[in-house]
């Protein structure tokens, strides 16, 4: 069993290659790559994954009939429903709750602690998870949480980068709220007891986030997403708010009209499905990182796979933005055993740069994400100045060890224990070596269309987090998602409690709606097996897969 | 035949191992592990997720962000030959040959209930919610288990002496998979008495920010509001404007 000889963590001809990234370091150290003009910045664009040749196609049916998106999430929403042809007894209800939350990340926790807070007992609302309670893409968010809260800052400065980052496409009220509740939202952590960076004045720590024109972003280490949720989840339990784990949503239900009345639930394990009757249902289910689409790996979690979309849509609920899909730029490209995870911007705003093969910087290294991510495949796959890895996948390097030469050693060990850690895992020491990056899956920019209070365009159903579209308009800026998570999860959690408080009673429940979208699908002539929602991604060998058979 | 290929269908071949799973054909070295006791050959690259998952599981638990993150895939294995029961997450940890392994689907620990607001912050609070804490026998088992290797056992004796920024620091990096308390002879659940320490740590040892305080107030007293009535209704050519004329604050 010989295999490759690796010198501190690389086969030897890619330690040959990192001497280059030595040569020319000190000589970049005070350099900065100037940033793209407008010109530059379009035609670099043009290699990014959303405006490449191919990977779209126009959707068929329902509110955003014509309108373009990524063919895998076109591929779910043109899918029959779970449970079709399935025999679903509505007549008896397993959970009442007035306030129904499905998926607890961060959204989906914060609505619940603020609907307790408006006045809705912890015993009326039910948070249901697919896997659990904390399996979420916020748990894994590394960088910060942007909030204008410094003197030389202000909301409309904030405004105004997430606008043109957002390429101008953002709902203005939406991103209106997002940027007004950002202070009130860091208050609101550090009095739950979260640890947020500081200077030793006591001021928070704020560093650089890619597009923004002030330092902005404040951080929990490397750990900033498992920080704050941890926090907010041990709230949550110790308020008591009934939880169920591994229960996806496989279907909503409605009152056969326009709203939305409760949802059949799944036992992952089991089998056996639960029906829940809500008066309001905050849908807070996250992204689709899992579909892979073009080809991409993926920073997500198991269970980003485009649920919420796929439900609130087959259930009539308007979709906004959803053509477009975030690539981080800095996933990684080796080891191959952590290829697509993510390496946090704030590497960068600490002074990582990106080099190609010859040892040169070829880029601003804070661009929004979707132009930094575009000049990476301009430099692999056209410059050809990539680094190629063992496995065939190319990348650019992130000289990680610039960032100890500007602030100073013991900095990296401190601020980003959590990629020091994912790379000593391997033999690879961050502190000396640059690592290999390639733009990775990593963010839905669109989803179900919401207003400032999370309230979509069907009754009873609100949306929070990243399965919401037009806050971000085309593109998320860093520290957005976080803090849209917690604006929204906190602004769902009271507008919902107010509609309870108005005298809702509870509507009936029916699947009306997955009747009239199994007769649109054939109606548009889709004959598929596809279904969907498809709760999580197959990764089973294809030699095991081949010869399972149902018995049971 | 690559050049008739485009950027992006090159891109996607490239990452196929990674997306929709390794080809035994593309496969040079090969590891035996053992699941739950039962034989399988994998491709040696794997970590002990998506070896599992190449040999036909499909997870429905012991799975959560694949990244480290989470601490979902807590899993305990021996090597062949050796006698040490060793802890690791399965999303981490590369497959060895002669691994005998087993995954912790879930970890039973008792949570304790409080209001930090209405809590004493002094060293009282960790023997009212988790008085086992006195049993601690300083054996340090739960540091050996810990996965992310953080001095386990060092924070729960500054927990003990009232050490809140000690607890704080130490246990900052800490997923809450549950190893810990699964080791712990004294039945000691670490993780949730790192968490009351963290969170206590945090809401009373630093002062809210000034800078924090005033940007709150000035939003409550609506001296934006002017300023934000105006930006949200912006024609999509001010703002681009807006855009270009940002000047960058100095680093």
């Amino acid at each position: 069993m010989a295999e490759m000889k690796f010198i501190r963590g690389y086969p030897e001809y890619m330690r040959e290659l990192i001497k280059k990234v030595e040569q020319t370091r000190m000589k970049r150290k005070d350099y900065t790559h100037p940033a793209l003009s407008k010109e530059g910045r379009e035609e670099v664009l043009k290699l990014h994954p959303d405006f490449a040749p191919g990977g779209k196609r126009k959707i068929s049916i329902g509110p955003n009939k014509g309108e373009i998106g990524p063919t895998e999430v076109v591929d779910l929403l043109e899918a029959y429903p779970l449970i079709e042809k399935k025999d679903i007894d509505l007549s008896r209800t397993d959970y009442s709750p007035e306030i129904l939350i499905i998926g607890g990340g961060l959204a989906g926790t914060t609505a619940a602690l603020w609907a307790n807070n408006s006045g809705v007992a912890s015993k009326d609302i039910l948070l249901t998870n697919k896997l659990r309670h904390g399996d979420a893409n916020s748990i894994m968010a590394e960088g910060g949480t942007q909030a204008a809260d410094r003197s030389n800052d202000s909301l409309k400065k904030h405004y105004i980068d997430t606008m043109g980052g957002g390429h101008f496409a953002n709902k203005p009220d939406v991103l209106r709220a997002l940027v007004e509740d950002a202070p009130f939202i860091m208050d609101w952590l550090l009095k739950l007891g979260a640890i947020i960076d500081r200077e030793d004045n006591g001021d928070f720590v704020e560093k650089w986030g890619g597009g923004t024109s002030v330092r902005r972003l404040h951080s929990c280490r490397d750990y900033t997403g498992l920080e704050e949720f941890r926090v907010i989840r041990d709230e949550f339990r110790s308020r008591e708010i009934p939880c169920i784990e591994h229960y996806p949503t496989v279907e909503l239900l409605t009152d056969g009209e326009n709203r939305v009345t409760g949802t059949i639930l799944w036992n992952i394990e089991t089998g056996e499905y639960k029906i829940v009757r809500a008066k309001a249902t905050i849908l807070a289910t996250g992204g689709f990182g899992r579909l892979h689409i073009r080809g991409f790996p993926t920073t997500n979690h198991y269970g980003a796979t485009c649920d919420g979309v796929v439900l609130a849509y087959h259930a009539g609920a308007k979709l906004r933005d959803v053509d477009t899909v975030q690539y981080h730029p800095t996933g990684a490209a080796y080891p191959i055993q952590i290829v697509g995870y993510l390496l946090t911007e704030k590497l960068r705003s600490t002074g990582a740069q990106p080099v190609n093969k010859d040892g040169e910087a070829f880029v601003f290294p804070l661009e929004p994400r979707d132009i930094e991510a575009s000049t990476f495949i301009r430099e692999c796959y056209v410059r050809n100045k990539g680094i190629v890895t063992p496995t065939g996948l190319r990348g650019v390097w992130l000289d990680t060890p610039l960032i100890e030469i500007k602030n100073g050693e013991g900095y990296i060990e401190k601020a980003f224990p959590g990629m020091k850690r994912m790379f000593d895992r391997f033999n690879i020491d961050i502190r000396k070596d640059p690592v290999l990056v390639f733009p990775t899956l990593h963010y839905q920019n669109g989803g179900v269309e919401t207003t400032p209070w999370g309230k979509t365009s069907l009754e009873g159903l609100w949306v929070a987090g990243e399965v919401s579209g037009g806050v971000h308009g085309k593109n998320r800026l860093m520290g957005n998602s976080t803090l849209d998570t917690m604006v929204f999860g906190r602004r769902a959690g009271i507008s919902t409690a107010e509609y309870i408080k108005s005298g809702k009673s509870a509507g009936k429940l029916t699947l009306e709606h997955t009747k009239k979208y199994v007769n649109q699908l054939k109606e548009a002539g889709i004959k598929t097996k596809r279904r969907a929602p498809i709760l999580l991604p197959e990764y089973r060998g294809k030699a095991a897969l081949a010869r399972m058979i149902d018995i049971f | 035949m690559k050049e008739n290929k485009s950027i992006m269908d090159r891109i996607a071949d490239a990452a196929k191992s990674v997306t929709t799973g390794v080809d035994a054909k593309d496969i040079e070295y090969w590891v035996t592990i053992y699941i739950m006791g039962r034989e399988y050959k994998v491709p040696a690259d794997l970590t002990i997720l998506t070896a599992m998952e190449y040999a036909g599981y499909k997870f429905v638990r012991g799975v959560g962000c694949r990244q480290g993150f989470c601490g979902a895939c807590t899993t305990i294995y021996r090597k062949k030959g050796d006698y040490k029961l060793q802890t690791g997450m399965a999303c981490q940890t590369r497959v060895e040959d002669g691994m005998y392994l087993v995954q912790i689907p879930f970890v039973p620990a008792e949570k304790a209930n409080y209001d930090i607001e209405k809590e004493k912050y002094a060293v009282s609070i960790f023997f009212k919610h988790y008085p086992e804490i006195a049993k601690c026998l300083s054996c340090n088992t739960c540091t050996k288990a810990c996965p992310q290797d953080l001095e386990v056992m060092d924070y729960i004796q500054a927990a003990i002496k009232g050490d809140f920024e000690k607890v704080a620091e130490e246990s900052f990096d800490c997923i809450q998979c549950g190893l810990c308390a699964i080791r712990c002879p004294s039945e000691i659940v670490q993780y949730h008495i790192a968490q009351l320490g963290r969170r206590m740590f945090g809401r009373y040892e630093n002062p809210e920010p000034e800078h924090l305080k005033r940007r709150v107030k000035e939003i409550e007293d609506g001296k934006f509001n002017k300023e934000m009535d105006k930006i949200i209704s912006a024609a999509k050519n001010e703002l681009e404007k807006l855009y270009a004329e940002r000047v960058r604050e100095s680093d």
